[in-house]
């Protein structure tokens, strides 16, 4: 078993980016869905890739994970072209659905991310069931460990997703919008974790979420995306109002109140959505 | 004297070849089915099933035709069915019933053209019930390589193929995320389901295939936790509930003395795999109602 490098290997790690993503353009049904993205992740960093529906999030994501090519542009994983099968990401998708008499235990789908590419059955073996239960228990997961994923809670099922994604040791974790489905003190525990996760295992995060506001404490970057282009930096230098109105190509205003953020469209035609996103943020200020 | 082991093994059960080879055969069959039939009820593809096996009585009605062996009738029938699914988009999502359905009414409406040739020919009238639904003892020994060669082929791809087609049947988007080929899989996993299909159609019959199929494997879902001991469970589920519908069709010689026939094998299995398939619905059933059972009722503080 000492010849599995997924179970006893750790990645290279450096002060290079992890990721560096270089002028990346998609065309799709004749519509530019991203124009000229680019941004770096340093390893350990945890960045939010914050845009509305339909910015282009979960594309950038198929991109980074070889699932899309893109017309222009390059992807490199610690500076190197990205591979299909690329051990250093771990993905954790947004829709998950699970019937609940699919005998899969929250154990079970930890374990196939270790060697879910391998041909034939798993093997039980000391150095497996170990790395399992220590995945488990790095993810609060232990409590359910026996239990059918399909029975669990949303956020009960991201963690293990999360643990799935990082039992092989990756050194970039893509999460493709984890708070969208769960309710504020499950996304509060995602969130913690994952923050946890950066910080202690140098594992470099990024998260896609429509409303920046739950990582605002634990973003060190952020990567705005609207109409397909993309503007990076720390939450300070991107949140403004000029540099937002500058990526919409029309004016925005960029409210902070109480410690939120609030980005209002003047624009007809962004009016609608924006103005549903601050009615969700005016509702959750009066929930906390 | 012991009346009660001679009642239930009918004099000369053990000794009959007949009852030998399809106890064989079922043992064989089952296991297979069971195996691919688990990721069948895990993939929602029991539908490509029943097609597949449906399918199978073309194969069979073609092979009576042209005098040859049964079962390369039926499993030629059902790969190249499952080959013209997977062309014509089984594994899209919305493709997914469309493919199966356009595949299997395209092959029945040949079954009945080869039907009716085969009644016309042979001007035996049997030969329907036979093809559709099946009799482990008209299973001869010179069938037995062959079922062997095929279960072989459709066991081994499930086992080659376990933990990728797992994740991929569970999630086709965190494994095509991990670089696992989810296309080739499906397509590896329809060759090993068209096989087992064939090989349960040939045992108990092309339109009951499905019930060797899918019943086992979803009540071993229901009575397992991991999917490794679904397949296990669901091997040795199909093989009791097989054995015990061929003591039972056996014994059946003597409930009625002046006929001197027994009833069909086919009859005594799909009935066992159904009662059992409820049977295992009752610990989960019981431990919803324990679970709202009025213990729960909230308490006044």
């Amino acid at each position: 078993m000492t010849d599995d490098p997924s179970l006893d290997g750790t990645a290279p790690v450096g002060g290079a980016p992890i990721l560096s993503v270089e002028g990346i353009g998609v065309r799709l049904a004749g519509r530019d869905v991203l124009r000229d993205v680019s941004f770096a992740i340093s390893p350990g960093e945890f960045t939010g890739l914050i845009g509305s529906n339909g910015a282009g999030k979960t594309t950038l994501f198929r991109v980074i994970l070889g699932l899309q090519g893109a017309g222009s542009g390059s992807v490199l994983v610690a500076g190197r072209p990205r591979t299909r099968r690329n051990p250093l990401i771990g993905y954790v998708p947004q829709k998950f659905l699970l019937d609940p008499d699919v005998p899969l235990r929250t154990r079970d789908l930890v374990g196939l991310g270790l060697d879910a590419h391998r041909f034939g059955i798993s093997l039980p073996s000391r150095a497996r069931r170990a790395r399992i239960e220590e995945m488990l228990d790095a993810v609060d997961a232990r409590a359910f460990a026996d239990q059918r994923v399909g029975s669990l809670s949303g956020g009960e099922q991201q963690r293990v997703l999360i643990a799935h994604a990082l039992i092989s040791r990756p050194r970039l974790l893509l999460l493709d919008e984890p708070l969208a489905n769960l309710d504020l003190r499950s996304g509060h525990e995602v969130v913690a974790l994952l923050a946890r996760i950066a910080a202690e295992q140098q594992i470099a995060i990024l998260i896609s979420a429509h409303d920046m506001n739950p990582l605002l404490g634990v973003m060190d970057r952020v990567v705005y995306l609207a109409a397909g282009r993309a503007a990076s930096g720390t939450v300070d230098e991107v949140v403004r109002t000029p540099v937002l109105s500058e990526l919409y190509g029309h004016h925005v205003d960029v409210l902070r109140v109480h410690g939120r953020v609030l980005v209002v469209a003047g624009e007809a035609g962004e009016l609608a959505e924006a103005s549903d996103q601050a009615h969700t943020r005016t509702q959750v200020e009066v929930i906390t | 004297m012991n009346p009660t082991p001679a009642a239930i093994f009918a004099p000369g059960l053990f000794t009959s070849s007949l009852v030998q080879i399809a106890a064989l055969v079922c043992a064989v069959v089952a296991v297979v089915a069971g195996a691919v039939g688990v990721f069948t009820v895990i993939r929602g593809q029991s539908f490509a099933g029943e097609a597949l096996g449906d399918i199978g009585t073309t194969g069979e009605s073609g092979a009576f035709l042209v005098a040859v062996a049964p079962l390369w009738g039926i499993a030629i029938a059902a790969v190249a069915a499952a080959g013209v699914m997977e062309l014509i988009g089984i594994q899209r999502p919305r493709g997914r019933d469309v493919a199966t359905g356009i595949v299997l009414g395209a092959g029945l409406g040949v079954a009945a053209l080869l039907i009716y040739l085969d009644t016309v020919q042979h001007s035996t009238t049997g030969t329907t019930f036979t093809i559709v639904f099946g009799s482990p003892f008209a299973i001869t020994s010179s069938a037995i390589p062959l079922v062997i060669v095929l279960s072989v082929i459709s066991l081994g791809l499930i086992l080659v193929l376990f933990r990728p087609l797992l994740l991929s049947s569970i999630s086709p988007e965190l494994a095509a995320a991990r670089g696992i080929p989810v296309r080739l899989l499906g397509a590896g996993y329809l060759l090993a389901l068209a096989l087992a299909v064939a090989l349960a159609a040939f045992t108990i019959g092309t339109i009951l295939s499905t019930a060797l199929l899918v019943g086992p494997a979803a009540t071993a879902l229901r009575l397992t936790r991991s999917p490794a001991k679904a397949v296990l469970a669901a091997a040795l589920i199909g093989i009791a509930t097989t054995w015990l519908g061929i003591v039972m069709a056996y014994d059946s010689y003597d409930w009625y003395d002046q006929s001197g026939k027994s009833w069909p094998v086919s009859f005594f299995v799909v009935t066992l795999i159904f009662l059992a398939y409820l049977l295992a619905g009752v610990p989960a059933w019981r431990r919803r109602r324990a679970s709202t059972s009025p213990t729960e009722a909230p308490t006044r503080a």
